[in-house]
């Protein structure tokens, strides 16, 4: 067990070395032109989100007599008015079960074939490979025209699952080829000395795999979750009545209904439908560098 | 084809990835007459390993994934509304009419002006900015973050928030009339001379985090060491860049650009979102996949929408073969006959 141990340090210093930690050394201030490239960049990637978010606190007659003015009086009414409806929130249960659930199907099947793509040795695994890297050409917009009549003849048309299962599979391509490198790079020897130990390959998997690949791991996750709470046309297609929409059908809906006229709702409802993934991101930020730099550099 | 992704070139890591060789090892030393079974078990044994752990994902993978674009090349060849089974078998004619489409040649245009455009506008860009990230500035992580935003936030409602600000009452227009700019005010997204360049403005600030983080990623792979040799050997910060940098992350800019050609070839949302097909139509915007959507399943055409699936993925791969071969090909050495199995 000591071996084990000595080992997976061994390893965490290799996953210190890839990424390592500047912080310590970067306490100095830098070039100033740096700082302002740095803010002029920030401004231009924000200002937009920030007219969503802001226009969200205005009236439709502020935005009529002045569009680009700030909101005066604030308004709160649009965002009270929204997350008081059962559409906001039924969108929001609909986008949270199809986004949970495609997030796990695509970790769940992508590290058990990866896990056999990097770990096996058998004849056909260079083509396994292939197959999926080729995937990477065949995005849902081309295969979108026969994939809605296969899950109109399942009976899958207007139902979450008809969503889910075809997110799994288009989600597959990116999550292999990120995690493959990552099993590869566990060390053979950590697998003999659990092999010594009398564990399984499948022990191996369970107890050494699975933990050693976390940072490969969250970073599909955070792929495959951002993918599908963003994910337009499928739903597009898929999705008939409101009860089963998805938030970004539901954005597209109001602009599309009564409420056509009404930008401050809209943008309060826009604004609400981009909160979690903006969350969920600012979290995992790092996390998402660290685990493409193996997938980058192999 | 993009085995480069995952194909490890990295020369330390080779010798640790050698999965398997374990098992070589152990087989190939002379085995006592009784191991035998039990060795034709073991390799029982792991071909079942095999087919649990690989047999779900690759069904998935193949019912939803190819089977769908093997079904658009079956379609692709009937004229057919969608109801019951095709019969109506039409041979070429929905290609032919495709490949004459005096409006298809006008989407294909489109397309491969976006392709050009967004490899020539983001790639300098994102290498700039993500050498700029990359140095020890304070606050950097907070930079990051906010970049990263218009990527992470979804086409619907990029196009939502950017058809509003764009259009010719909107606030970008109002803002050029404050600042005095009232000449610079146009129908940003209805002149037909102009739309497509706002477009292009438009993905470029939405997908440009994308590829910043991509190359943060890659410089993050590079030692230090290589730098603080080049700094001590006396090379300048331009230099440095340059010579090492730039090279090294030579990998990780051809993979971004060939995500980034597919990506160009496929664009659907933003322009459905911000312009719909038909106005798409007329602003000059439209793209292939608006084509396919416009034409197909809207006009419940689905033999012809199919055939246009048929094209667009033909033309992808083309371009894909044609990049790999002259792009990627010093990425992919070995990894032809060698994909995976290191």
């Amino acid at each position: 067990m000591s071996v084990t141990t000595a080992k997976s340090a061994n390893l965490s210093a290799i996953a210190r070395r890839r990424r390592p930690d500047r912080r310590g050394a970067g306490q100095k201030w830098g070039n100033p032109f740096t700082y302002f490239v740095a803010l002029v960049l920030i401004g231009v990637c924000i200002a937009p989100v920030l007219f969503i978010v802001l226009g969200g606190f205005r009236t439709n007659s502020q935005f009529t007599t002045d569009p680009s003015g700030l909101p005066s009086p604030w308004s709160f009414s649009n965002y009270t008015d929204v997350l008081a409806t059962q559409t906001f929130w039924g969108q929001f249960a609909n986008s949270i079960v199809v986004g949970l659930a495609s997030t796990v199907g695509i970790v769940v099947l992508g590290l058990m074939v990866s896990f056999v793509i990097a770990r096996y040795d058998f004849r056909f695994k260079g083509a396994m490979y292939s197959l999926f890297a080729a995937g990477l050409m065949f995005p849902l917009v081309i295969a979108i025209t026969p994939l809605y009549i296969m899950i109109k003849n399942l009976g899958l048309i207007d139902n979450l699952l008809g969503i889910i299962i075809p997110q799994i599979a288009f989600g597959l391509p990116t999550t292999v080829i990120i995690l493959v490198p990552f099993l590869k790079a566990i060390p053979k020897e950590l697998e003999e000395a659990a092999s010594i130990d009398g564990t399984s390959r499948l022990g191996f998997f369970f107890r050494m795999v699975i933990p050693l690949s976390t940072p490969g791991v969250v970073t599909v996750s955070i792929l495959g979750f951002l993918g599908s709470w963003n994910n337009y046309l499928l739903p597009l297609y898929v999705l008939n009545s409101q009860a089963n929409y998805t938030l970004p059908l539901g954005v597209q809906a109001l602009s599309a209904s009564q409420y056509s006229q009404d930008t401050a709702r809209i943008l309060a409802f826009t604004s609400l439908a981009m909160l979690p993934a903006l969350i969920f991101f600012s979290i995992f930020e790092k996390k998402i560098v660290g685990g493409l730099t193996g997938a980058v550099k192999g | 084809m993009s085995d480069t992704l995952g194909t490890d070139t990295a020369p330390g890591r080779q010798s640790q990835g050698t999965p398997g060789a374990g098992d070589a090892g152990r087989s190939a030393s002379p085995a006592p007459p009784r191991a035998a079974g039990r060795r034709r078990s073991g390799r029982a044994r792991m071909r079942l390993e095999i087919a649990i752990l690989s047999g779900p994902a690759i069904l998935v993978f193949l019912a939803f994934v190819i089977f769908p674009v093997v079904l658009a090349a079956y379609y692709g060849f009937y004229r057919w509304k969608g109801y019951g089974d095709p019969t109506d078998w039409v041979g070429l004619d929905n290609y032919k009419l495709i490949l004459t489409d005096p409006a298809f040649h006008e989407v294909l245009t489109h397309n491969l002006l976006i392709v050009v455009l967004s490899l020539v506008v983001q790639g300098p860009l994102a290498v700039g900015l993500a050498l700029l990230l990359n140095q020890k500035i304070r606050g950097r992580s907070v930079i990051r973050i906010l970049i990263f935003v218009p990527y992470v936030i979804s086409e619907i409602i990029v196009g939502t928030g950017w058809g509003l600000l764009l259009q010719s009452n909107g606030a970008v227009n109002d803002l050029l009339g404050k600042l005095g700019l009232e000449s610079w005010q146009h129908d940003w997204l209805s002149d037909p001379d102009l739309a497509l360049w706002t477009l292009m403005a438009i993905i470029t600030w939405k997908y440009i985090g994308f590829a910043v983080i991509l190359m943060l990623a890659g410089l993050q792979s590079i030692p230090d060491e290589l730098f603080e040799a080049a700094e001590i050997d006396g090379a300048s910060y331009w230099q440095i860049q340059r010579r090492i940098t730039l090279p090294l992350l030579g990998p990780t800019i051809r993979i971004w650009g060939f995500l980034s050609i597919i990506g160009s070839l496929q664009l659907f949302d933003l322009v459905f979102i911000i312009w719909g097909p038909y106005i798409a139509g007329t602003a000059g915007t439209s793209t292939m996949a608006i084509y396919m959507v416009a034409e197909g399943r809207n006009a419940a055409n689905f033999g012809y929408g199919s055939a246009i699936a048929v094209v667009m993925f033909v033309i992808s791969m083309f371009v894909a073969l044609l990049y790999q071969r002259f792009v990627l090909r010093r990425d992919l050495q070995g990894a032809v006959t060698d994909g995976g199995s290191r």
